[in-house]
């Protein structure tokens, strides 16, 4: 699942100091569980995204460790609290080793 | 949709079959080990963390869920209906105010969604809220 992975974050482009903003993410994954069969019964083996994290200018908003029980394309919402303009920083990590990320700035007055 | 006794035959044979494709059976008590083992046995109260989720969700593959805890470390999320009952861990850093987060999780079948909030403190608080599920989420 290295390529293909899209990634779609929703961040406001603006906001006041001091304001807390709603961050909206997802990432398109199909989530294995490592529960399911084939046609021949073998058990499809776990493909997930294990861990995501989110960071502004350095500083941790949330880290959330995923379990096979986080449906197909994990899907996240959460508040942060901005001081000053800068850059969030999400990251995702794959079962296989890959890191997913993304970068968003906003402009904070 | 007007249900007729012929229709509520076929959805009840459908939801059997696919229940009994579900694999590894699930007890309660899983979800009593992986609460203990997060804990450490400690003692927990009722209250300071909030778990919105449906009452009645029709697919289990995806039912949106919202945890809130003020002045909660982490809130972990648990299905005690599920062959895995470990969901998710939330750390709620610095910048994170509300402490509050959602996301969409799998229901194998009708079941009881749990919150383990740890506070700062080192208490822990819990919520629970029973889920009931049309079609599983297990994949079968």
């Amino acid at each position: 699942m290295a390529s293909g992975v899209k990634r779609r974050v929703k961040v406001p482009k603006k906001a006041k100091a001091g304001d807390t903003i709603t961050i909206k993410t997802l990432i398109s994954h199909k989530m294995e569980s490592g529960q399911r069969k084939d046609k021949d019964g073998n058990v499809i083996p776990r493909s997930i995204i294990n861990r995501f994290v989110a960071d502004f200018n350095g500083q941790n908003i949330i880290d959330v460790t995923l379990e096979p029980a986080i449906s197909t394309n994990p899907y996240f919402q959460f508040e942060a609290i901005v001081a000053e303009s800068g850059e969030f920083k999400f990251t995702w990590y794959d079962d296989d080793g890959s890191v997913y990320d993304t970068v968003k700035k906003i402009e904070v007055s | 949709m007007k249900l007729t006794r012929r229709k509520v035959l076929a959805i009840g044979t459908g939801s059997l079959a696919y229940f009994s494709l579900c694999g590894l059976p699930a007890f309660a008590s899983l979800a009593d080990d992986a609460v203990a083992e997060l804990t450490g046995g400690a003692e927990i109260e009722e209250g300071g963390v909030t778990l919105t989720a449906p009452e009645i969700a029709e697919n289990g593959n995806t039912v949106p869920i919202a945890v809130s805890a003020p002045g909660a470390v982490s809130v972990t999320i648990f299905a005690d209906g599920n062959p895995v009952p470990n969901v998710a861990t939330f750390k709620f850093g610095p910048l994170n105010p509300s402490h509050m987060a959602s996301t969409r999780i799998r229901l194998a079948k009708t079941q009881n969604v749990i919150a383990i909030a740890q506070m700062e403190d080192g208490s822990f608080r819990k919520a629970q809220s029973n889920v009931k599920v049309t079609i599983g989420g297990c994949g079968g």
